[in-house]
């Protein structure tokens, strides 16, 4: 039973990495949200819009 | 005032010939939004808003490869905007309807360009670095994650837009852009044309505050949880060893190392207990973080103790689920207080004031932008139809009609003519006014409610809550026993004595009574939240069940502040609808408050044209229709252009009612007359009704005038109304009501009811009406049915039920476990079994409150 005196440790480090990971989930923002995501990854990606670069004008910007 | 309204007030028979500002109209045929003829099958909806396409309506889109109906204007180019973007997507993926669209105005254009106005944007736009700017923006018209989607690609693709970032459980977007590239109000001009609405906000100082309190407790909450585990892990470890039989050298050290895990969460995750108890304890009052800081520290202190001298039993498990439930619930509360804030602050709109003032020139005037604060009396400013008048004046120029129901509660907006007052805070609905500024600032009306509102405020009366009473009356019972039953086992010279001391405090764990409270209340207004009645203040559930008198404003409350026309009187040959389609005819031409109503009466009458309208504003129309002149308007107005005397027992007979009347005449004959009113806000009849049948008293108290009220309370069935009240009146009234020691709930939504708001007990405002009314009050009415409140009424009566229930419930559990454990027949692991049995009681107990689908009401409320 002497593993208990590694492993009880460990258990303690495995605890703080949680403890720091959650701080950093809150600190990023990560909690702020958590509606949005679930809906945002079933959209796709793919089909960017064309224009990044102003050449393609994407709205009729100058017509009113 | 005393100016001839348009629309013709029967009591205020004061049409003066004078005023007959003639213009000429040009006879139009407007596009959209009306029906030539009733059709047999409804057309499809409008694929952008679901609402019903019109016949006359001729808008279509290619969107996906198909021709989709549009019901307006504003949808097609709203429609078209997200095609043009290659965007169409947003149609597949949205789950709801958006909002009808709107056409751009050069008006919308007009107040965008002003954000870019250095001076006014200081206040909400950042420079992070160079030229890259940023702004915080609220989103209105969002219905699914799909218009968060659309939103941030949309903007994404304009050159210089740098980052967007939508939240889309606050509806809030971070945007920033390279100022050298574009500027905020090409920003918002782009998000106005995919149909959506954004005002740039100061994410004010409150919200800031309540979000780092959120991070905060959030940080506390995880790591009581993550230590929480760990300790629970080694609890059951521990027990099983208890059971069958472990050795002493790692039960010790597994003792050890959970003192080591609990320490933080004592230390960090506790910490909002021990400083409130000590506040508490500072000004003489318990609480409730009075007991739970004694159970906390008193049941870590004895653990430590038993650790230390290898004896007795260790509490580390019940400390650190004891913190972690009672985080829990905590930070559950300021979830919903957050939200509130949030969407309180969205109707706020934070808009900067601002007033165009115009400056006399060579070749005429000069528009200038300012904002409201640099208004001087003596100024000139220009109101167009839409905005907000800035300041208290007088009008110079134009002829429109007036919106003061927030203010005063009337009705009916009221014509203003050359030396007419002005109110600050009316809105001018019709078109352009030049008024000159007589008292700005703190001088006005307005500032003068709002000082109303801040001595109501600080003279609020509050009802103790029952959590408090309750916990106060319990620790200091529980705590007189504890050191009194300890006192005699020491004497008694028993060596078991601090053991049964931590019994007892663990058994009779506040946990169950400090939880009482909170979790029923957040359940309840979570329940409430999704039906569009937001809570704003933690008291409003108990108080409302308490409330013995529901005093309601009439105006925009208990009506829907909208005209509708309630009856049509024909006196000829003609049909309800041959009438109703000539009035229309010719009130088409007119953008009055009224027109809209005969409009949207006459929406299944045949259309007929009108041609040569002549708008004569504040008295009435006319025009050719079908060949002949027909006039619409007062009594005094078809005298004058028509020579039609209306009888007067016509006149007497409407008389009565107190309705606005408007009569329609040929050249010849009377035609047909016009009964308008306030239309009642659906709901109302059934609230007041369940009301009644509770016991409450129900009053009415209005700035409106006495008949006006009198159709509304006899419709309702109201017995007790008082009329013709100033804000001051209102709060004065509502005042004597407290001194005869009613509970006082009040229901309002103008700027004249927000002193009264703030004075009751508890308020409610709905969602439409002004910003300070909503400000005030400790409940907001957003959906703005008043069905809501019915059901909110029945929740707050089972939320004070279910708080009571828990109450009596761990009284009894108490009154059973504390003898006990005084006696010492309670080992502590039973003792803490206990107490986890009667919290986890008490949070089911009030998941009850949480509205289950479809369950309908549930069981009748008992108001204990």
């Amino acid at each position: 039973m002497d593993i208990i005196y590694l492993l009880i440790p460990i258990a303690l480090v495995l605890a703080g990495l949680m403890v720091w990971a959650l701080m950093w989930a809150i600190k990023s923002g990560q909690f702020d949200d958590l509606e949005g995501p679930a809906h945002r990854i079933l959209m796709d990606d793919d089909e960017v819009p064309p224009s990044v670069d102003p050449s393609p004008p994407p709205v009729e910007k100058n017509k009113q | 005032m005393g100016m001839p309204h348009y629309i013709y007030r029967v009591q205020s028979l004061r049409a003066s010939p004078h005023t007959r500002n003639t213009t000429l109209v040009p006879a139009l045929t407007t596009g959209h939004c009306m029906t030539l003829t009733p059709h047999p099958s409804p057309p499809p909806p409008c694929y952008h808003c679901g609402l019903p396409v019109p016949r006359a309506a001729d808008f279509g889109v290619e969107i996906n490869g198909a021709l989709r109906p549009m019901c307006c204007r504003g949808c097609a180019a709203v429609a078209q905007a997200i095609v043009n973007s290659k965007l169409t997507d947003f149609y597949r993926y949205r789950t709801e309807s958006s909002t009808t669209g709107r056409e751009l105005l050069p008006e919308f254009l007009r107040r965008a360009a002003i954000y870019d106005n250095l001076d006014i944007q200081k206040t909400f736009v950042r420079s992070v670095a160079g030229t890259t700017r940023e702004t915080s923006l609220i989103l209105e018209g969002i219905t699914c994650a799909a218009c968060i989607w659309l939103n941030e690609r949309h903007l994404a693709a304009l050159p210089g837009v740098l980052s967007v970032q939508i939240n889309y459980t606050t509806h809030r977007a971070r945007v920033r852009w390279d100022e050298n590239r574009l500027h905020l109000s090409d920003i918002l001009e782009a998000i106005s044309r995919i149909g959506y609405l954004a005002h740039p906000y100061d994410p004010d100082r409150q919200q800031q505050v309540l979000e780092q309190a959120r991070k905060q407790l959030l940080r506390r909450l995880s790591v009581a949880g993550a230590l929480g585990m760990q300790v629970m892990i080694l609890a059951v470890a521990l027990y099983a060893g208890a059971w069958s039989g472990m050795e002493t050298e790692f039960a010790r050290f597994f003792r050890w190392i959970s003192l080591v895990l609990t320490l933080p969460v004592v230390l960090y995750s506790a910490r909002p207990f021990f400083s409130a108890a000590l506040r508490d304890l500072k000004h003489l009052q318990t609480g409730m973080d009075v007991p739970v800081s004694l159970g906390i520290l008193l049941a870590f202190s004895g653990s430590v103790w038993a650790t230390f001298s290898d004896s007795g039993e260790v509490y580390y498990d019940s400390v650190v689920m004891f913190v972690f439930f009672l985080l829990s619930a905590r930070y559950f509360e300021l979830g919903a207080r957050t939200r509130a804030a949030e969407a309180s602050e969205a109707l706020v709109h934070m808009t900067p004031a601002l007033a165009t003032r115009l400056t006399a020139h060579a070749h005429g005037d000069a528009e200038e932008i300012i904002a409201v604060a640099e208004l001087r009396s003596g100024d000139r400013v220009l109101v167009r139809p839409g905005e907000t008048v800035p300041a208290d004046g007088r009008v110079i120029a134009g002829r429109s009609s007036v919106d003061e129901s927030l203010l005063t509660g009337e009705s009916l907006p009221l014509t203003k003519d050359i030396g007419s007052t002005l109110v600050g805070g009316s809105i001018n609905r019709v078109s352009p006014l030049q008024m000159i500024v007589e008292r700005t600032g703190q001088d006005t009306l307005l500032a003068g409610m709002l000082r109303l509102l801040d001595r109501a405020q600080t003279e609020k009366p509050a009802i103790a809550r029952l959590a408090d009473r309750a916990a106060a009356w319990f620790v200091a019972v529980v705590l007189i026993c504890t050191a009194l039953v300890g006192f005699y086992w020491w004497q008694a010279g028993n060596p078991h004595w601090l053991q049964i001391i931590i019994s007892m405090l663990v058994v009779s764990c506040p946990c169950a009574l400090s939880l009482a409270t909170p979790t029923a209340v957040t359940a309840a207004t979570g329940a409430l939240t999704r039906r569009g009645l937001l809570t704003t203040r933690g008291h409003a559930l108990e108080t409302l069940a308490k409330a013995t008198h529901f005093v309601f404003d009439k105006t925009g409350t208990l009506t829907l502040g909208q005209l509708r026309v309630l009856d049509v009187i024909t006196f000829g040959q003609e049909t309800r609808p041959q009438v109703l389609a000539k009035a229309a005819a010719l009130e088409r031409q007119s953008e009055h408050p009224l027109a809209h109503a005969i409009l949207d009466a006459a929406h299944d009458a045949p259309f007929l044209a009108a041609v040569e309208v002549v708008n004569t504003p504040g008295a009435g129309l006319h025009g050719m229709l079908a060949g002949s002149m027909h006039y619409i308007g007062t009594p005094a107005f078809l005298l004058d252009t028509a020579n039609i005397i209306v009888p007067a027992e016509t006149r007497l007979a409407l008389q009565q009612s107190g309705h606005g009347v408007v009569f329609l005449a040929s050249a010849q004959a009377l035609l047909a007359a016009f009964v308008l009113d306030d239309d009642m806000r659906p709901g109302a009849h059934h609230l007041v009704q369940s009301l009644r049948a509770m016991g409450r008293r129900v009053i009415v108290l209005s700035g409106d005038h006495a008949q006006a009220v009198r159709r509304i309370a006899d419709a309702l069935g109201i017995d007790e109304t008082a009329c013709d009240l100033k804000p001051d009146a209102k709060l004065a009234y509502i005042k004597r009501l407290q001194h005869t020691g009613a509970v006082v709930a009040m229901v309002g939504d103008g700027i004249n009811d927000a002193a009264a708001l703030a004075a009751a007990h508890v308020s409610i405002a709905m969602g439409g009406g002004a910003q300070v009314a909503a400000a005030s009050a400790d409940m907001i009415l957003l959906s703005g049915h008043l069905d809501n409140l019915t059901a909110a009424l029945e929740k707050a009566g089972k939320t004070l039920h279910i708080i009571r229930q828990n109450f009596y419930r761990a009284l009894i559990y108490n009154l059973l476990a504390l003898p006990a454990a005084a006696m010492g027949y309670i080992p502590p692991w039973l003792a803490a079994v206990g107490m986890s049995a009667s919290s986890l009681m008490v949070v089911l107990n009030a998941l009850r409150l949480v509205d289950r689908q479809n369950t309908p009401a549930g069981h009748p409320t008992t108001v204990a």
